[in-house]
């Protein structure tokens, strides 16, 4: 497991839970602490057990060991009605035969309030979603962006001190996605005790959360700051989504000596490949660049680039603007440059190129 | 399609351009109209021999009216009855685990299998006036259930209410479990969850299960005939009264058959109409 950097220190978080779920094939271990107001996002494939961390959380599932705690109290025990949670689920199951002014006042009156005031309460939340045109609407006549507001009301409706979002982007489709997630930026910014999200979407992750803990395999393998996360990936996974090449390896100094990942390919001159970085480290590190960063040359290049290795192509495909060329060898890396390079050079798979990276360009941070 | 004599077969509009889909086979058309014949039919046969001219007179009598009037109630209220015992009971079967749960989910069944006859002859050995818990009921309370209106209630929910269990248990296992969830996660204990979200999930589902319910109460026979008795006024429902109008005037039979074949169609129309829209 990874170390956890930079957990937060202050004296007591609003949320500090260790989730352990045995269910046989599959086994959860996580630690998740966040601090008042923060948005702490949980990033990973599915299947990783994102989703049943936040189901335990909300004590829908029981826990097999571990406890949570929100501001300071033991809530372990708590049956599901009396957490101090609010949740929003993944498609929102807002209630289909109430009107939305009632689903938000649904939390409310279950907590002792009269009909008047609940409704009182809901109106308010929703006018402040920007939703008073809609209190009559039935769940089914709102928008995906609308049904989120819904929800996320409902959910602060109760004066919840955990807010737990399950996927809130993914019943959306592409072309609201940006507008609806700037807004539930803004609205998940008021909320001063601790929200955890859901999400296997990176650039959720990144936009909504304070802190990303990415979850693989039932355990968190990487905690940070979305912009450290994405500048330095610690698994291959984490590398994919951000969209880094990532190498793991040894260093002395500025150069970082990588373990022989597949037994090396064609081309290499033998030994393991280096990587020179613009860090100096000792020991175990990572190494990561972004494929723009990686040129490609026909000739072995003179001059400036310090990496240089000479690999074979293994597939081109378009990506964006640019074209991707995956490159086997040591080390295997995913390179873009222009469609006109591509023409220049007259890549084909199989073929052999050098490419170069600046050390500049390259991160090297503890492994 | 054109009947034009262009020589080049150029896109021809209509059935040429689209798939076909393939006529039916007639080794399951054929035995599908026999069916639909075989249902239909009789129906038919009812409203060709019915006594037309004397209709308006014969639907009037009292008799008729009085049976048609204890169908009418006894369904319905084995119908509320059943909804209160069998709505609570269907969700106890799909939403918890007990021991022994599918062994009485399997008893549940059995009314629905077993001749009915036999089913009264169980109740009369129970409830009857020297039955199981019937001497109690006649020693402590003074009351005998045999042979009253009120059995002939006990005698339909006996054969219905299965049915109402098995429609409302389908629904529930059917409806998404996560708004129950949604609804805990906002504080609403197991009795709201049900009363506010999971009764209005599967509404149309109690619906079905009312009408299946009402409909198979109010043809109820052989229970009846058994546990309640035959006597015109108090426990002579419409099917035992189109029974015993059979052996003496077939006429008046038909006519009764007519009366119950519209009230049942009037009554699921609008039932339909109701729940559709909602």
């Amino acid at each position: 497991m990874a170390p956890t950097d930079e957990l937060p220190a202050a004296p007591e978080p609003a949320l500090d839970a260790r989730l352990c779920l045995d269910r046989g094939d599959f086994n959860l271990d996580v630690e998740l602490r966040a601090r008042p107001g923060e948005i702490l996002a949980l990033l990973g494939p599915n299947g990783a057990g994102k989703s049943s961390a936040l189901r335990a959380l909300a004590g829908l599932v029981p826990l097999t060991d571990g406890h949570v705690r929100v501001d300071g109290r033991d809530e372990t025990a708590t049956p599901v009605e009396r957490r101090p949670i609010g949740m929003v689920f993944q498609d929102y199951l807002l209630f289909p035969h109430m009107s939305a002014l009632d689903n938000v006042a649904f939390g409310p009156r279950c907590q002792g309030l009269s009909r008047p005031r609940a409704r009182e309460r809901a109106a308010g939340l929703l006018a402040h979603m920007g939703l008073s045109e809609h209190v009559r609407s039935r769940p089914r006549g709102l928008s995906g962006g609308q049904a989120q507001r819904v929800a996320l009301a409902r959910a602060l409706a109760v004066r919840p001190r955990l807010l737990l979002l399950d996927e809130p982007m993914a019943a959306l489709d592409a072309s609201t996605r940006i507008d609806v997630r700037a807004r539930l930026r803004h609205l998940l910014e008021e909320f001063d005790g601790a929200t955890v999200l859901v999400t296997h979407d990176p650039l959720d992750a990144m936009v909504l959360a304070d802190r990303v803990a990415v979850i693989e395999s039932g355990r968190t393998v990487q905690q940070g700051p979305p912009a450290e996360v994405a500048r330095r990936p610690r698994t291959a996974y984490v590398a994919r989504l951000v969209g880094l090449n990532l190498f793991r390896g040894t260093a002395e100094g500025t150069t970082v000596t990588l373990e022989a990942a597949g037994n090396g390919g064609p081309g290499g001159s033998g030994g393991p490949a280096r990587v020179e970085a613009h860090e100096a480290h000792h020991g175990p590190a990572l190494v990561a660049f972004p494929p723009r960063a990686v040129a490609l040359y026909p000739r072995r290049p003179h001059g400036s680039p310090r990496n240089v290795w000479r690999l074979r192509v293994e597939g081109i495909e378009r990506f964006g603007d640019q074209v991707r060329v995956h490159l086997a060898g040591r080390p295997s890396l995913a390179a873009d440059i222009s469609p006109a390079a591509l023409a220049e050079l007259g890549l084909t798979r199989g073929d052999e190129v050098w490419a170069g990276v600046k050390a500049a360009e390259v991160e090297c941070y503890p492994g | 399609m054109t009947p034009e004599h262009t020589p080049v077969p150029a896109p021809r509009r209509g059935r040429a351009l689209r798939a076909r889909p393939g006529r039916p086979p007639w080794i399951l058309v054929l035995p599908a109209l026999a069916g639909a014949a075989f249902l239909v039919l009789p129906l038919a046969g009812l409203l060709v021999r019915a006594p037309w001219s004397t209709m308006g007179s014969r639907v009037t009598e009292p008799e008729v009216l009085a049976a048609l009037w204890l169908s009418l109630s006894t369904a319905t209220a084995a119908t509320l009855l059943s909804l209160l015992l069998g709505v609570p009971l269907a969700w106890l079967l799909a939403r918890t685990d007990f021991p022994g749960r599918r062994l009485v989910r399997a008893l549940v069944t059995v009314p629905l299998v077993i001749p009915p006859v036999v089913g009264g002859v169980a109740l009369l050995l129970v409830l009857g006036r020297n039955g199981l818990l019937g001497r109690y009921l006649d020693a402590w309370f003074g009351v005998t259930l045999p042979f009253t209106p009120a059995a002939v209630v006990l005698a339909q929910m006996f054969v219905a209410m299965p049915f109402l269990v098995i429609s409302v248990e389908g629904a529930l296992r059917g409806a998404d479990r996560r708004y129950e969830e949604a609804a805990a996660t906002l504080g609403a204990s197991r009795v709201t969850v049900f009363v506010r979200v999971t009764l209005p999930l599967v509404l149309p589902g109690i619906g079905a299960g009312a009408v299946l319910c009402w409909a198979r109460a109010l043809g109820e026979f052989g229970a009846t005939i058994t546990f309640a008795g035959n006597f015109p006024g108090t426990t002579q429902t419409m099917p035992l009264a189109v029974y015993v109008a059979m052996q003496h005037d077939p006429e008046a039979a038909i006519v009764l058959s007519l009366v119950l074949l519209l009230v049942c169609l009037a009554v699921l129309a609008t039932l339909r109409e109701r729940w559709t829209n909602a």
